[in-house]
């Protein structure tokens, strides 16, 4: 059986070439080459477990149907595997990265996705043009179209995806839980019906089991709702939130379900063929999310046990074989503190977190369903589905993340570096130094995973990972993301759903340094401003240059870091600099060089990443450090004395101005120069990333002049509308 | 304090051993046998010391808080942060008005209304002159115009920059044509110094009427923000003669002269940050004329690929980008110090260094008014590549320009003999030339852009650029007059043209490279070009159009 397929080894340091034929040399050398995104220097194979026959047929040629980072991950399968790739693409996308990298690349349409990648039309014609035998959608777009599926069999090309019954069934949320209930799948348990009275309720409650949610039919955002957990609460929850239905609505018909406290969002992964195997490969933990989208995902769940675990694969993989289901897919669970899950969706496509389950479980799962849609057999056994490691995926959004969690942003991406130079650090994404992030598409830069042998390995990696990403050009949620996975709830594991919300009650509002951090921050910066200035003056021609080595070997600073000024010492030492603040010495080891964005010294013995995101000259830096960016200025003892005789600068009043929060267009403009408007009134509305945004007047007043048209696009704080 | 932070630094720098010795042999006095010669000494040395205290002072305590009040340095802080530490060397500092109209003798202040002397910025020997507000406003004395002219003079002599800390209230009325003189004087010197030494002014306050041409005449004239003004005559007389009603800040402001005027080339925060900067500005000047462009120690590798740059130019011909990706891109460190950023943004000008060399950088802005030439842009440009070539910095041109703005308002303005200025000071300017075409090179303005034609020595082109007459509807229109299938006719054009070789086949462009390698060659042109000698024909000098 072993001989049979090649990669079946668990012996984990492998290199794929070992032992095998020149077929899987060749292989091996596309592996290497095409191989990720992930750094070389990766303690082992990223798809160990992968298994295949060796002489098992392959589609010759297939069509991605998607843009951006999933096609560049179904491409680099399919290069590893020696499958062609078309790529579509919209106009703006001509030069993009995954248009690049496909043998074959056909224009369908312009920017808009509704013009374009959403056109099914314009997209089998592709297939046929180019002869693609079958077609992965990845996600999003037609991923989940059944006609889509329909009109590809018509024409003899196979979507990699599951059937189009269980596309259709699963996307249906009645036919879905029906399905779900028969396959004997844990559903969020309720009555079916209206609450008589309280007596009613009580029994309803202890049929359900303790918590339960008690709220009114007619209800909404939260008015007659209540949570009970015995008895007696169940009576009182109902006499008031009876009431309360009936006084604000009129109508006091209530209903019961369990409520979920404390809920956690975590999924387990499935794998089907077309043969009726099903497996389940692990679970992934989603809980951080923003606006009921994923943020940071980890697999496996710290909240998930062995026999929890295997309880709740088992239940996916029944829910995956009612259906019929012949593919990658996912199936979601709720799971409340007493670890107790219940079914919310089944995902018929592969997932964007999909890469952790891939680090743990060494399987490549678009390889598999490349596989099972060209009818081949799965070769595992789900007792070959392991959970090694740990691994954390953090999406790296360009979007604003002071705002609401994450305002899209738009802007090109004048300095891009991955950072790949650490091992186990593996980035999906479709962009490049010099990509646009445009207005059009998903503002995701990038998937960054990391992973370690545990989760504490995993975690520390993510922080350097993040900590060494530079992206220049776009705002980005890089400070948010490296705040949650240092901030204690996170890294002990107790999160649920609402942890952004909790964590961060009044919004994220940047990185708050401890005073460890500020000392290191402001040893940092006042070390580079030494290395500025000496540089400054490292002339090598001109004919006047005796003094130029006359400088002095400590130097007296005043740094302002966050409104604070620190004095420091800094003198210059062999390799480095020592740097006093107030009472503690800092030693810092390395050379600061202006070139590189990215600044990796030691401190104290522990390496550090800094990163300068802008050098404003006079003594003014933006540095990146712990993911959030400080403003500093570094000057002389003398000059910061001086400084203190500047006047503030006069705020502009923004209430006499509409200013564009985001790039955008502008759906409409609703006054003209002259008329008046009073506090509060919409003045126009902008579209931006699909989500209509009413801007209205600060203030009431006579609008004195507009700037922009409807239809025209705006970039953020452009003004659009200036009051008297 | 801080006034207090400078004079003690002052004092202690100034301040030496004769001056204590005064104090410890005071006693002495009362025996001293020979009373009249030594007392006579020791008078004198108190007198000294007396005098440059007070010169230390200015107009005093009183009015040095009234100048901080207002935001504002005093002559003296202002040097101290201009230059490097206890490198200042006054000059000077004992010289005082001679006027003696309307009381005048009995209001003298050592030193007089400005500061003079020499330090270094880096390091390097500059000239600085800085007028003191609180001694009569800063006005202009014959005695103030002389000590300027002094180190005007011996920065000519040995070959290094001045820089100016403008701050007066104006002419010294009680002196009358004394300081009119004064004012002609440094006129003169602004004039002879041009293109021998950098000539920089930091306008720090008020600059109005005759003043204002000093700066006019130097090469870079800088301002503070909301403390600073120029013009030839205040508001009031505005009123009065035009009936206009306009503020200080909207007719002389710092805003009014870098976005409308085109007076000033940059302006700064506040006083620290507008010397600070001024330290990084000299950096990028050689001294003098004789001296090379300067050349700094630099760990960008000077192959450096930037691979960003292979996507900056979009693929729709007509959609805009930011030229200043390109520039960022390509010089060491993204460090650019751009050049009048606010004034006629569809040219951009501004310092950089390649592999450590400073270099001027000229690129047309496709993001504003699609990089067209137009009259601001072609005089913004000319004055720049003039300064580069005076002063021997090679020039970097980039090139997206769709041609000469059109219109009556171009035509009636003169864009004739202001879009001349830019031709002839490329055609004129024998410094290296470098020259990379981006995309559009249309018409005369191709000719005018550093092309190969006006001693362009190396002309490149990326592989989206288009070197043609005019675009494909004017040229069809012209060429196939009437014709009927106009859509056929401009493909036609657009397959001819839309595209380098038209210009690589016959010479006029070197080679056509890829955006990445852009960095790498130029650094490489730059070290052979170092070498570079062409002398333009002797003349008195040359007429360009003014």
């Amino acid at each position: 059986m072993a001989a049979n397929f090649a990669f079946c080894s668990p012996v984990r340091s492998y290199k794929l070439s070992r032992g095998f034929g020149g077929r899987l040399l060749s292989i091996q050398t596309l592996w290497t080459r095409s191989l990720y995104t992930t750094g070389s220097l990766t303690s082992k194979d990223l798809y160990w477990n992968d298994r295949y026959n060796e002489n098992e047929k392959q589609f010759d040629k297939i069509l991605i149907a998607n843009r951006g980072e999933i096609a560049c991950r179904v491409m680099k399968t399919c290069q590893r595997l020696g499958i062609k790739t078309v790529a579509v693409h919209s106009d703006v996308d001509s030069l993009s990265v995954h248009t690049r990298m496909a043998d074959e690349r056909i224009c369908i349409g312009p920017a808009p996705t509704s013009q374009s990648y959403l056109q099914m039309e314009k997209i089998l014609d592709a297939v046929k043009l180019t002869g693609a035998q079958a077609v992965h959608p990845g996600y999003g777009f037609l991923s989940e179209n059944t006609k889509f599926a329909a009109e590809l069999a018509n024409i003899g090309v196979q979507f990699i995806g599951p059937n189009s019954k269980s596309i259709f069934d699963m996307g249906d949320k009645i036919e879905s839980k029906r399905i779900a209930t028969k396959a004997g799948v844990n559903m969020i348990p309720g009555h079916d019906g209206v609450v008589e009275n309280a007596d009613h309720c009580v029994q309803l409650a202890n049929e359900i089991g303790y918590p339960v949610m008690i709220k009114a039919s007619a209800g909404g955002g939260g008015k007659g709702m209540r949570i009970a957990w015995s008895d007696e609460e169940t009576r009182q929850a109902f006499r008031l939130s009876s009431q309360e239905a009936k006084s604000s609505f009129g109508d006091d018909r209530m209903l019961i379900e369990k409520f979920i406290d404390n809920p956690r969002h975590i999924e387990i992964q499935v794998l089907c063929d077309q043969h009726g195997n099903a497996l389940w490969l692990n679970e992934r933990e989603c809980s951080i999310q923003r606006r009921n989208q994923k943020v940071i995902e980890e697999a496996p769940s710290t909240f998930v046990d062995p026999a929890m675990r295997k309880a709740m694969g088992d239940q996916a993989v029944q829910m995956a074989k009612a259906v019929g289901y012949d593919s990658a897919g996912t199936v979601e669970f709720l799971v409340n503190s007493k670890k107790e899950f219940f079914f919310l969706e089944m995902n018929t496509r592969l997932q964007v977190e999909h890469p952790i389950s891939e680090c743990i479980t060494g399987i490549d799962i678009v390889h598999q369903m490349i596989r099972s849609a060209k009818g081949h057999k799965l070769l595992h056994k789900q007792e070959d589905i392991p959970v090694d490691g740990w691994a954390f995926e953090c999406r790296v959004y360009a979007e604003d993340p002071y705002k609401s969690f994450g305002m899209p942003s738009i802007g090109r991406l004048s300095r891009y570096q991955e950072p790949l130079h650490i091992p186990n650090v593996r980035c999906d994404s479709g962009i490049q130094e010099g990509s646009e992030i445009s207005i059009y598409y998903d503002p995701m830069i990038c998937k960054l995973v990391t992973y370690g042998t545990n989760r504490i390995e995993a975690l520390d990696t993510m922080k350097k990972a993040l900590d060494s990403y530079v992206i220049r050009g776009v705002t980005h949620n890089i400070p948010l993301l490296r705040d949650i996975i240092t901030e204690p709830k996170f890294v002990a594991g107790d999160i649920t759903t609402k942890y952004l919300q909790q964590v961060y009650p009044d919004g994220f509002q940047g990185k708050k340094l401890s005073d460890q951090e500020t000392t290191e921050l402001v040893a940092l910066s006042s070390a580079l401003y030494i290395s500025d200035e000496i540089r400054s003056r490292q002339f090598t021609n001109g004919s006047k240059l005796q003094a130029s080595t006359d400088i002095e070997s400590k130097w007296d600073l005043s740094v302002n870091l966050v409104n604070e000024i620190y004095k420091t010492t800094v003198e210059k030492i062999t390799n480095g600099f020592q740097v006093h603040v107030g009472n503690s010495t800092v030693n810092i080891d390395g050379q600061m060089m202006f070139h590189s964005p990215l600044i990796e010294t030691t401190v104290d013995g522990k390496p550090s990443q800094l990163q300068i995101s802008k050098r404003a000259r006079g003594g003014h830096y933006n540095l990146r450090f712990l993911g959030t960016v400080f403003p500093i200025t570094v000057l002389n003892n003398f000059a910061s004395e001086m400084m203190k005789l500047m006047p503030k600068k006069k705020e502009i009043d923004i209430s006499t101005v509409v200013l564009a929060p985001m790039p955008g267009m502008l759906k409409s403009v609703s006054v003209e120069a002259g008329q008046k408007v009073g506090e509060g009134q919409e003045v126009c509305v902008l579209e931006a990333m699909k989500m209509q945004n009413s801007l209205t007047a600060a203030k009431s007043g006579v609008i004195k002049k507009v700037n922009y048209k409807t239809g025209e696009t705006v970039s953020e704080n452009d003004v659009i509308i200036e009051l008297e | 304090m801080a006034a207090r932070l400078t004079l003690s630094r002052f004092i202690l720098q100034n301040f030496n051993k004769p001056i204590r010795c005064v104090q410890r042999t005071a006693p002495l006095r009362k025996y001293a046998v020979v009373a009249g010669t030594t007392e006579h000494t020791l008078a004198v040395r108190d007198r000294i010391a007396d005098k440059r205290k007070r010169a230390l002072l200015g107009g005093g305590q009183k009015r040095i808080e009234k100048q901080h009040q207002k935001g504002k340095l005093t002559a003296r802080e202002r040097i101290q942060l201009l230059v490097d530490a206890d490198s200042f060397v006054e000059y000077d500092m004992f010289m005082e008005h001679d006027c003696t109209d309307f009381g005048m003798e009995k209001e003298k202040y050592p030193g007089d209304s400005v500061v003079t002397g020499r330090g270094k910025i880096n390091g390097r020997l500059v000239f600085v002159f800085s007028q003191d507000f609180t001694v009569f406003g800063g006005s202009l004395s014959g005695a103030h115009a002389k000590k300027v002219c002094k180190i005007m003079d011996q920065a000519m002599l040995v070959g290094a920059p001045v820089i100016g800390l403008n701050d007066s209230g104006g002419a010294r009325i009680q002196e009358g044509v004394q300081s009119l003189a004064g004012y002609a004087d440094i006129f003169q010197r602004n004039v002879e110094a041009s293109g021998v030494i950098p000539q920089i002014s930091l306008i720090m306050g008020p600059c109005a009427g005759g003043a204002v041409y000093s700066p006019a005449l130097t090469d870079f004239t800088f301002m503070v923000k909301d403390t600073s003004y120029l013009f030839i005559t205040g508001p009031d007389v505005v009123k009065s003669v035009t009936n206009e009603d306009v503020t200080q800040e909207e007719l002389g402001g710092a805003k009014t002269h870098t976005t409308v005027s085109g007076v000033a080339h940059n302006a700064f925060d506040n006083d620290v940050d507008a010397l600070l900067q001024l330290r990084e500005f000299y950096n990028f000047l050689p001294l003098s004329n004789k001296e090379p462009a300067p050349l700094r120690k630099c760990t960008d590798r000077w192959d450096r690929l930037v691979s960003g740059l292979d996507s900056v130019v979009p693929l729709e011909t007509t959609s805009a980008y930011d030229i200043k990706d390109v520039v960022n891109g390509i010089v060491d460190e993204e460090d650019f110090f751009e050049v009048m950023p606010d004034y006629a943004k569809n040219i951009v000008v501004g310092f950089a260094r390649m592999n450590g060399r400073s270099v001027g950088i000229v690129g047309n802005q496709p993001k504003v008014a699609a990089g067209c030439l137009d009259i601001n842009a072609s005089v913004k440009g000319a004055r720049f590549v003039r300064f580069c070539d005076a002063f021997n910095i090679p020039i970097i041109t980039f090139v997206d320009v769709p041609g000469f703005l059109p219109g009556t308002h171009q035509e009636y303005g003169g864009i004739i003999r202001h879009g001349a200025k830019l031709l002839y000071a490329y055609a004129e300017a024998t410094v290296p030339k470098i020259t990379i075409i981006t995309r559009k090179a249309y018409g005369g303005a191709y000719d005018v852009m550093s092309s190969k034609h006006l001693r362009g020595d190396i002309n490149y082109a990326w592989p989206t650029a288009e070197v043609a007459v005019m675009g494909a509807k004017g040229a069809v229109s012209i060429i196939f007059r009437g014709g009927k299938n106009q859509e056929q006719q401009e493909k036609e054009y657009v397959e001819t043209f839309a595209n380098p070789f038209p210009a690589t086949n016959r010479g006029f462009v070197d080679d056509i490279i890829e955006p990445n390698t852009t960095r790498k060659r130029i650094c490489q042109d730059l070290e052979i070009l170092a070498n570079k000698v062409l002398e333009n024909p002797w003349k008195k000098h040359a007429n360009m159009p003014l």
